[in-house]
């Protein structure tokens, strides 16, 4: 029996930021399905794992974790020495070039792609209508980002440093939902970012990230 | 000896969680002005430490990094043995130090968006000539009311949001939580004893006091 548990659904974009460091450590695991449409993630027994009432959250023995990008730190540091390495070898200089490229995706990235997907794909999955007008604004900020990053991809293979790390591990779900929207032009539009795209995507841990979905 | 240099504003809510945490640790530094009301941040300049625009950066002799809690964590990894501790006290102890990176992520992702908004609308909005806006105030307030109850229960608990000892969870909410002190915002904190105590706690320390002046 695994000793881990994921608590959320293939769908949602964090629980798959989590589900991708687990495929690439190699780690079993069991994920638990949370009712998002009965709205148990805002009810006991969820909110005692996650008193925010977000997915996913994660046990590890006695340990409760939640916020996926937290989880998927303490995955990368607690099986440091199992499956793919998933954070910069090195002293405190290096690793603080890794947290400052997590730190783009969670504050710059996200912020901005999530709407986006948000807007293009996760509104019609609940009966709503994509608002074009806040698609353009928010494209608007995302190429601005998305040239940062076709600049720092230049001169780095990968965000952080010259290895795949967490840093690039964390914008694969969100990716992974724009790249079946028109906003893929984006990414496709700047030669390094759309490399870095294709590299990620075909690990094969996200691979397996995204087969569940199929399920 | 190049030695450490913040690219920041002394106002700015990014900048004093960076400034905040080289006082804990009693760490000699220049801070380098960037005047925000003439875009200096947005010049090539600047871009050339920050390609987002955006304050704080930081150099420590030839490292560069950006990113005000990526900057806090590497000084408080870097100089672990000298100041305050800004780590739990076992910082090899991967489980606390998890609970300490879920509180982080908490305060990035759930309350700091909110105060941000709302110290934008009570304050720095008025500092550039623009109007508070009462409705933005009144839909913010009520969701940072919902993560403020969480903060009550976990504080009941522990003394500080990672455990019971003061680390960078608790100080990356210092620069926010003063500004919103001076705010009718303020009320929110005040009507949650524990809440109440814990800002009371964070904001009377020495380097909070500093950031201030």
């Amino acid at each position: 029996m695994a000793s881990i548990k994921v608590h959320g659904v293939p769908m949602s974009t964090a629980t798959m930021r989590v589900l991708a460091a687990l495929y690439e450590k190699e780690l079993e695991f069991e994920l638990i399905p949370v009712d998002m449409r009965a709205g148990a993630h805002k009810q006991e027994p969820f909110l005692s794992l996650n008193p925010f009432g977000q997915i996913p959250a994660l046990q590890d023995g006695d340990l409760t974790l939640f916020e996926s990008r937290a989880i998927t730190e303490y995955i990368g540091d607690e099986y440091s020495e199992k499956g793919e390495k998933l954070m910069c070898p090195g002293c405190n200089k290096v690793k603080a070039l890794t947290k400052v490229w997590l730190n783009v995706e969670g504050q710059q990235f996200d912020p901005i792609a999530s709407k986006i997907a948000f807007e293009r794909i996760f509104k019609g999955m609940f009966g709503m209508t994509t608002d074009p007008a806040a698609v353009q604004e928010l494209e608007g900020k995302l190429v601005r980002v998305l040239d940062i990053y076709e600049a720092r991809l230049s001169k780095s293979e990968f965000l952080a440093c010259d290895c795949f790390t967490l840093a690039d591990l964390h914008h694969l779900p969100v990716i992974h939902y724009l790249m079946g929207t028109d906003s893929k032009a984006l990414f496709e539009s700047r030669p390094k970012v759309c490399e870095w795209v294709k590299k990620i995507t075909a690990r094969p841990a996200w691979a397996k990230v995204v087969d569940l979905q199929k399920q | 000896m190049a030695g450490i240099k913040v690219f920041g504003h002394a106002a700015s809510i990014s900048t004093r969680r960076v400034l905040l945490t080289l006082h804990e640790k009693n760490l000699d530094f220049e801070l380098v002005h960037v005047d925000l009301k003439d875009g200096e941040h947005k010049t090539e300049s600047f871009l050339s430490h920050n390609p987002f625009g955006k304050v704080p950066a930081f150099e420590d002799g030839d490292l560069k990094l950006f990113e005000s809690r990526a900057i806090t964590q590497y000084i408080a990894h870097r100089y672990e043995g000298q100041g305050t501790n800004l780590l739990q006290p076992d910082s090899k102890n991967l489980a606390q130090y998890a609970i300490m990176a879920m509180g982080m992520q908490v305060e990035a992702h759930q309350f700091d968006p909110l105060a941000s908004k709302l110290a934008w609308e009570h304050v720095f909005k008025l500092i550039y000539g623009l109007t508070t806006d009462q409705a933005v105030v009144a839909e913010e307030e009520a969701k940072l009311a919902k993560v403020l109850d969480v903060y009550e229960a976990r504080l009941k608990e522990f003394k500080y949001l990672a455990g019971d000892t003061f680390t960078l969870t608790d100080l990356h909410h210092i620069p926010a939580v003063q500004y919103l002190l001076e705010t009718p915002t303020k009320k929110l904190f005040t009507e949650r004893p524990h809440v109440n105590k814990w800002v009371a706690e964070i904001t009377k320390r020495p380097a909070s006091q500093k950031i201030l002046q």
